[in-house]
């Protein structure tokens, strides 16, 4: 896969601004291929002629941009069975036990402190995730 | 027709993590995986680590840069195995990668080993590699919300090195602010304050990477 990336990154080189955007779109391929590779794993064992829709689930700590996956999935399927499938993303917000009310509650937005009762004693338990949970074949 | 699949995007990577950590484990190697935004400071803490231990303990190091061989250049001057991988416009290194390079190291003559994965906050973090300790640097210039921002490099890592402290009088860097971050997103993570500049908390560092290596 290194040279694929040695590849692309050459056409995404647009100029002195783009080494932030090539580095987030070479995190998010890498995760597309692997998206796929499972995709078309898990069609052939089911026999199927055509990956309709892929469910992912990504936290939001995952730090996935949709979008770039979504880019890249366009591209690298391509000529598979899964070229015309759509990607579906469900978010999951960042989780976080609070030790003063003993709550645990998606955090809002990022701002680090119990939704309940404001403190700022809590731990992060969820929003991590990434996988596939579920695909449309047929 | 929908079927159920519940599957770790990234389980190809983590399956190839697992190979590496038997085989390391085998060899008896201790690999440290260095993480780091450009510029925090890796080369320096691996360059002043090296000084420190190398009459005491066998290193190899592997250097992943996107491009060039600048930072092997300077650490193979410090006498110990350096190994140069590119990751060729890649923003992290993945467990495949070093799987590539753990076959170039004589891994039966290594005590230590170092990555120093490319610098980044965001993708290395994402890819579990198999070794037996991850830890960060995270330095005062950088500010004291990278643990809010960067939450997930922050909850791999099994220590935060905050580095560059001598520069504490000129900017500034609520510890409280930063440590409360670390402590809500990865709360058994040690929290250490250095300097590669003037060696202050340096002999922590040590510390406790040898009772590391010792677990």
């Amino acid at each position: 896969m290194s040279d694929f990336y040695g590849e692309l990154s050459g056409e995404l080189n647009l100029g002195s601004d783009s080494y932030t955007i090539q580095i987030k779109v070479m995190h998010e391929l890498a995760i597309t291929q692997n998206v796929l590779d499972i995709a078309l794993e898990q069609a052939e064992k089911h026999n199927a002629g055509k990956v309709i829709k892929i469910n992912l689930v990504v936290g939001e700590m995952s730090g996935v941009v949709d979008e770039c996956v979504q880019f890249y999935f366009g591209f690298l399927s391509k000529d598979t069975i899964a070229s015309d499938a759509t990607l579906s993303f469900k978010r999951i917000p960042i989780t976080a036990h609070c030790y003063d009310c003993d709550a645990t509650s998606p955090l809002e937005e990022f701002n680090w402190v119990c939704p309940h009762c404001h403190s700022s004693n809590i731990e992060v338990v969820g929003g991590r995730e990434l996988y596939i949970d579920s695909m449309e074949i047929e | 027709m929908e079927i159920k699949v519940l599957q770790d995007i990234l389980s190809a990577n983590d399956r190839i993590a697992e190979r590496n950590r038997h085989l390391l484990d085998e060899k008896g190697v201790f690999a440290l995986n260095l993480m780091a935004s450009p510029g925090a400071g890796k080369t320096s803490l691996l360059l002043e680590t090296i000084k420190r231990l190398k009459n005491r303990v066998s290193i190899a190091v592997i250097e992943a840069d996107i491009a060039s061989s600048l930072d092997a250049d300077k650490i193979s001057k410090e006498g110990v195995t350096t190994l140069q991988i590119n990751t060729g416009g890649a923003c992290h290194v993945d467990a495949n990668m070093l799987n590539n390079a753990l076959e170039s190291i004589s891994l039966e003559d290594t005590d230590l080993l170092i990555l120093e994965n490319v610098g980044n906050l965001v993708c290395p973090a994402e890819f579990t590699l198999g070794v037996d300790r991850n830890v960060m640097i995270s330095s005062i210039p950088e500010g004291d919300d990278k643990p809010y921002k960067y939450p997930l490099m922050f909850s791999v890592a099994n220590a935060v090195l905050v580095n560059k402290i001598d520069l504490l009088p000129y900017l500034e860097f609520d510890f409280r602010n930063f440590s409360r971050g670390v402590g809500v997103v990865n709360p058994k993570a040690a929290l250490m304050q250095i300097s590669c500049k003037t060696g202050d908390g340096m002999n922590e560092w040590i510390s406790w990477l040898l009772a590391e290596m010792k677990k």
